[in-house]
């Protein structure tokens, strides 16, 4: 057997595929449930209904899904330009510790909100800066300098509350001061527990997939990564787009700590983040990295996340469900990928 | 070195070989016999099928028409391990080894069976050592291969073929990554291996290695046996004539006189670049209103001098100038800026993105001016009418701009290049200087006849062309002034019409050079 390239996939290959590889997914979740002694069909149904079943149901989904869409924006935009920042989940917490530095009172309270958000996407920006100049300058490999980052980062917070950000009232434990008042996000719709950081993630998408197909930058970051040389022959600043990629890349991850801490949990915590950043990378995969694909997978991610905890509670299936789904729909959405650009040919 | 006697069996027999890719036909029923204890040169320029047809003989493509005998017996197409089995062996240009593995693991990978580990090691210590003693190959069987230069790793791949019992050696360009010393050392085992009656077939496009090793020496050109040459009966000049032929019809261009000087090398010098020559002593000047041709084997310093051009690189030392201001700061932005139009040598991976559609090819290098874009915001609208203007403007035979520029042929794709290429420039009057490297290769004839009149008519608009081609007959037909590159060095400006073919050919097998200038200034 081997792999024959196809030139000119059709549609329904390009669009069935990955709908096949959803088909797929849902098919091992049953059998997951089964294995685990439920009712597959029961199992999924009460997922679904965990997730979607009830407004307050979907409130929680959108809001599991805030940080992902930010995330999956993240690596989406920098995955474009064939830059692999596998470091969302420090950026996310470089936004989150800037959220509580700004949020405590430091700044008189109107301007704090956008300034607080501005002053996350610059410490985002500024930590995936490092491995990118590593990167263009020596070449160094950047999955590695990121993925590292994203340890000592979390090593950092954890240092951070037990010591100079350690909240004095919290009775002993490791989290920061809560925010005040003017510096939470407010929630969109009175009594409804979803925050403006839903809203700011979607405007964000719609931004970045303006930028993606009508802006010069983007044109720019496609090129560059869809071939290097020749957008370095036709006189386009590579290192520069790199750079800017990244400016962009960890400003939005670091907006997924931010509205985190500003929106939900009114302060830090080193438990702030269950993988967002690594779950950013499955959610930008299954978008195939487009930017408004990065909605409907963030909230389908966040969804069976949401709907596990339920249905864990009523079926007694592990949530590690939801884990092993992610995972799934990962390694079946890259092959449907990887399918629709080549065929299987004998041999 | 003997040469085989006439009734020496034949091993390897390929019978009208043809294959297509698209519309270019790289084996146009290729026919060759190999004859044991026999060295054969497959010779001939880039793209002339010589890597095609060694890949159909070892069973990576498949042939459209033609058969592979070996020993008598014919193989089944598209099977790499029948051809292994056979006694083919390939050494590939680029190596195919583990680093981290030593040279035996190395050499025995893939021939021991998966529960024998062990056992068969004492046996294959032995057989490599003495092949190492018939052949001449030292190499130290437990060194790492990742620790070993880069000539002692081709002796571990030429082991490997001999481990397996190859009767028949292919070596595709093996010098192209050696020093002098190595080179010999190599010639040295081919003749051991052919007086041990094995048999080989050594490709290269360098002429006098040919006529140091081969016996026999077969010259490709576009995709056809053009000749058929016993080394023993011919000299340099005669071969490089046959490679680069003379038969291809050209546009006929009217003497001009040649106008101011639009760019000028002095005294360029580019670093080296592993075996690849950089430019030595270089001072050439490209006229308007004049192609200038430079000729020679690839891989003599063209690609330094396209990038010097094309704004990819400044020299190492000496200075080049633009309508006599030197140059300090360059790019290939500011090469565009200045109207330097750029033809790539290579197409597919420079000269456009494969999985962007004709639009977007075509505002590669002009995305950035008012036309295209305000402000960061682009201007698709503008620019695919663009495309369109070039798709009518310059015959690129495609289904409409929106479609991924994967999909055309190469020559349609070189259109699009030319009438991006064309529409540059600050001037109305397109593109001061146009660099032109190996612009027709690997087309059809329609689009060669095409793409040359192009050029001169860009010639006769005023524009100074610098074309490189490995073409002879290419650069004859079309240059005004010929330059001949070797080894770095650049040859005088010839004339049209005052060099012959195998002049030239002298010069492009680097006869004919002083010495003293391929010393590098004590300042460089």
């Amino acid at each position: 057997m081997r792999l024959e390239p196809i030139a000119n996939p059709s549609t329904a290959r390009r669009l069935g595929l990955p709908a096949l590889a959803l088909v797929a997914t849902l098919a091992v979740a049953m059998l997951l449930a089964l294995i685990a002694g439920a009712n597959p069909l029961d199992t999924l149904g009460q997922i679904a209904t965990g997730a979607l079943g009830s407004k307050l149901a979907v409130l929680e989904t959108l809001n599991r899904a805030t940080p992902l869409i930010f995330t999956g924006l993240a690596v989406a935009v920098a995955f474009r330009a064939k830059l692999w920042n596998i470091g969302a989940e420090a950026q996310l917490y470089a936004g989150a510790i800037v959220a509580v530095v700004l949020g405590t009172g430091a700044i008189p309270s109107p301007l704090v909100l956008p300034l607080s958000a501005l002053a996350a996407m610059i410490a985002g920006a500024v930590l995936l800066l490092g491995p990118v100049i590593l990167k263009t300058r020596l070449g160094v490999d950047e999955v590695v300098t990121t993925l590292l980052l994203n340890f000592i980062m979390l090593l950092f917070v954890s240092y951070l509350l037990e010591g100079p950000m350690k909240d004095p009232m919290g009775m002993g434990w490791p989290k920061s001061p809560a925010l005040i008042p003017e510096a939470r996000l407010p929630r969109i719709i009175d009594g409804l527990r979803l925050h403006w950081g839903f809203a700011l993630s979607l405007i964000s998408a719609v931004v970045i997939w303006v930028i993606q197909t009508r802006t010069t930058l983007g044109f720019e970051i496609r090129a560059v990564g869809q071939n290097p040389e020749a957008a370095r022959f036709a006189g386009m600043p590579v290192n520069a787009v790199l750079i800017k990629t990244a400016l962009l890349s960890g400003g939005l991850a670091a907006l997924a700590g931010w509205s985190e801490v500003a929106g939900l949990k009114g302060h830090l915590s080193s438990d702030l983040s269950p993988g967002f950043g690594y779950t950013g990378i499955i959610v930008a995969m299954l978008a195939l990295l487009n930017p408004l694909g990065v909605i409907l997978s963030a909230i389908f991610v966040a969804g069976i996340f949401v709907g596990s905890d339920a249905m864990s509670r009523t079926a007694g299936v592990p949530t590690y469900i939801a884990d092993m789904l992610m995972a799934t729909a990962l390694l079946f959405m890259v092959l449907a990928i990887l399918l629709t650009r080549v065929r299987v040919v004998r041999g | 070195m003997t040469a085989p006697k006439p009734e020496a069996e034949i091993v390897l027999r390929l019978d009208r070989i043809s294959k297509r890719f698209g519309a270019l036909l790289a084996n146009d029923a290729v026919s060759l016999d190999l004859k044991k204890g026999e060295v054969i040169a497959l010779l001939g320029e880039n793209g002339a099928g010589k890597t095609t047809l060694m890949n159909i003989l070892f069973g990576h493509y498949v042939a459209d028409a033609g058969e592979v005998q070996v020993f008598g017996q014919s193989l089944p197409p598209g099977n790499p391990r029948a051809a292994l089995a056979a006694g083919v062996g390939m050494v590939h240009q680029h190596f195919t080894l583990a680093g981290n593995l030593t040279v035996l693991d190395n050499i025995a990978l893939g021939t021991e069976s998966l529960w024998s580990r062990g056992l068969g090691r004492a046996a294959a210590r032995a057989k490599v050592a003495k092949l190492s003693v018939d052949f001449g190959l030292a190499v130290h069987p437990d060194a790492k291969v990742g620790k070993l230069s880069v000539g002692e790793r081709q002796r571990v791949e030429i082991l490997k073929a001999l481990y397996r019992d190859a009767r028949i050696l292919i070596l595709d360009e093996p010098t192209a990554v050696l020093t002098p010393q190595e080179a010999d050392a190599l010639f040295a085992t081919l003749r051991k291996a052919t007086a041990l009656g094995l048999s080989v077939i050594f490709i290269s496009h360098k002429l006098h290695e040919v006529m140091a090793i081969a016996d026999r020496c077969i010259v490709l050109r576009h995709g056809r046996v053009v000749g058929t040459v016993d080394t023993h009966t011919t000299d340099k000049g005669q071969l490089a004539t046959l490679m680069v032929g003379g038969e291809l019809s050209l546009p006929r261009a009217e003497p001009r006189a040649p106008g101011a000087v639009r760019m000028r090398f002095d005294q360029v010098f580019t670093p080296d670049r592993g075996a690849t020559p950089g430019l030595k002593a270089v001072t050439l000047a490209l006229h308007a209103g004049q192609i200038t041709g430079l000729a020679g084997v690839s891989g003599n310093g063209q690609a330094a001098l396209a990038e010097l051009v094309a704004g990819l690189a400044l020299p190492s030392s000496g200075r080049l100038s633009l309508n006599d201001v030197p140059i300090d700061t360059w790019s290939p932005r500011l090469a565009l800026a200045k109207g330097v139009a750029r033809i790539p040598e290579d197409r597919h991976h420079q000269g456009t993105i494969a999985d962007f559609d004709l639009t977007e090819n075509a505002v590669l290098e002009a995305y950035r001016s008012r036309r295209f874009s305000r402000r960061g915001w682009m201007n698709w609208r503008a620019a695919k009418s663009f495309a369109e203007e070039i798709i009518a403007g310059y015959d690129v035979r495609c289904p409409g701009p929106g479609v991924r520029i994967r999909l055309l042929s190469g020559g349609n794709m070189q259109k699009l290049i030319l009438g991006r290429a064309m529409s540059g420039g600050s001037s109305s009057d397109g593109p001061e200087i146009i660099l032109a490297n190996q612009p027709v290769r690997g087309l059809d004839v329609g689009a060669i006849a095409y793409v040359q009149s192009q050029l001169l008519a860009a010639r006769d608009r005023g524009a100074a062309v610098l074309l490189i081609s490995e073409d002879l007959d290419e650069i004859m037909g079309l240059s005004d002034v010929i330059h001949v590159i070797s080894q770095g060095r650049l040859s005088p400006g010839f004339g049209r019409g005052t060099m012959t073919a195998a002049e030239l050919g002298l010069w492009m097998a680097g006869q004919n050079f002083a010495h003293d200038q391929s010393e590098a200034p004590n300042a460089a």
